[in-house]
């Protein structure tokens, strides 16, 4: 019979890829977006984990918010990089200097 | 104990994919990992009696978000090998944050002082018996009707901000003014001449 632990592991150990992925590729900016859905999807594993085990609908439909607005950011990220390849014929965030920051 | 198995096979393939997409070489071997990601996971929440959720992750993701992140891997003509650099150097950080981090978790799942779900709530969890999605939908349609309108205008937004930032105006196209083509009068294109209405022939 499976565990809510063994769910939680899982979502811990996916959310710390994530994690190390934006560390390791700081320069891919298509990378750095594939981690964060790879977090997002860590934690949509936690609300559905505590929604099965606790026996209460309302976290699924929190994860489907969060898959929802997790769509919309990816579409408006990949156009942002879109636009920005076409500025400036890079996609190395380290190239992205020009506000200074 | 099937169920054991199954989702040990899974989250082993999960969390290989993942490992994957963030070491890959190459993007578009990234964008294929994550979505062997998000099959596994869809497998696993299906294992949990998330069916609704299950098929929306494989429609909605594998097959649109996906889509597009390799259509624009795709496009975009990328330099791997100065994408590359850095990633011995960030190495030992990224691996040693996600250790500590996974060490934090695992200390507060697994140590047993916090007590993450009473038992009296695991012993009542057969409340969502049934239909996932008759539950899901009856839900959604009452209590978050007002956050489901939301969810529609935020993926609206999306659409029109995409299409916005990434739509390109032409100078040399040719194309109508409607406004100006209302807005105009008599007056500006039609000149009236005054001339004679025949002439000597022999002039």
């Amino acid at each position: 019979m499976l565990a809510l632990s063994d769910y939680l592991v899982l979502s811990a150990l996916l959310f710390s890829i994530g994690m190390a992925g934006i560390f390791l590729n700081r320069k891919n900016a298509i990378v750095l977006l594939m981690s964060i859905e790879l977090i997002l999807l860590a934690v949509n594993f936690n609300f559905i984990a505590f929604s099965h085990f606790l026996g209460d609908i309302h976290g699924q439909v929190f994860v489907f918010f969060i898959l929802t607005v997790a769509a919309a950011e990816s579409a408006i990220g990949l156009a942002i990089l879109v636009v920005l390849f076409r500025n400036r014929d890079t996609i190395n965030v380290a190239d992205l200097d020009s506000m200074r920051g | 104990m099937i169920e054991k198995a199954i989702f040990y096979f899974f989250a082993a393939v999960l969390l290989l994919a993942a490992t994957l997409v963030v070491t890959a070489r190459n993007p578009v071997h990234s964008a294929l990992s994550l979505v062997l990601a998000f099959f596994s996971s869809a497998a696993l929440w299906l294992l949990i009696e998330a069916e609704f959720l299950g098929i929306a992750l494989v429609l909605v993701y594998v097959g649109a978000v996906m889509v597009l992140f390799l259509f624009v891997v795709m496009m975009l003509d990328i330099n791997l090998s100065v994408m590359r650099e850095g990633f011995a150097r960030y190495l030992p950080l990224g691996v040693l944050v996600g250790l500590v981090m996974v060490l934090q978790m695992l200390l507060v799942i697994g140590a047993g002082v916090v007590d993450l779900v009473p038992e009296e709530q695991v012993a009542a969890a057969g409340a969502l018996d049934g239909n996932n999605i008759r539950l899901l939908g009856s839900v959604l349609y009452t209590v978050y009707v007002y956050p489901f309108e939301l969810a529609a205008i935020v993926l609206l937004l999306a659409i029109i901000a995409a299409i916005m930032l990434t739509h390109r105006r032409r100078g040399d196209t040719k194309h109508q003014d409607i406004a100006a083509q209302v807005r105009t009068r008599k007056a500006d294109r039609l000149r009236m001449v005054r001339m004679p209405s025949e002439r000597d022939s022999d002039s």
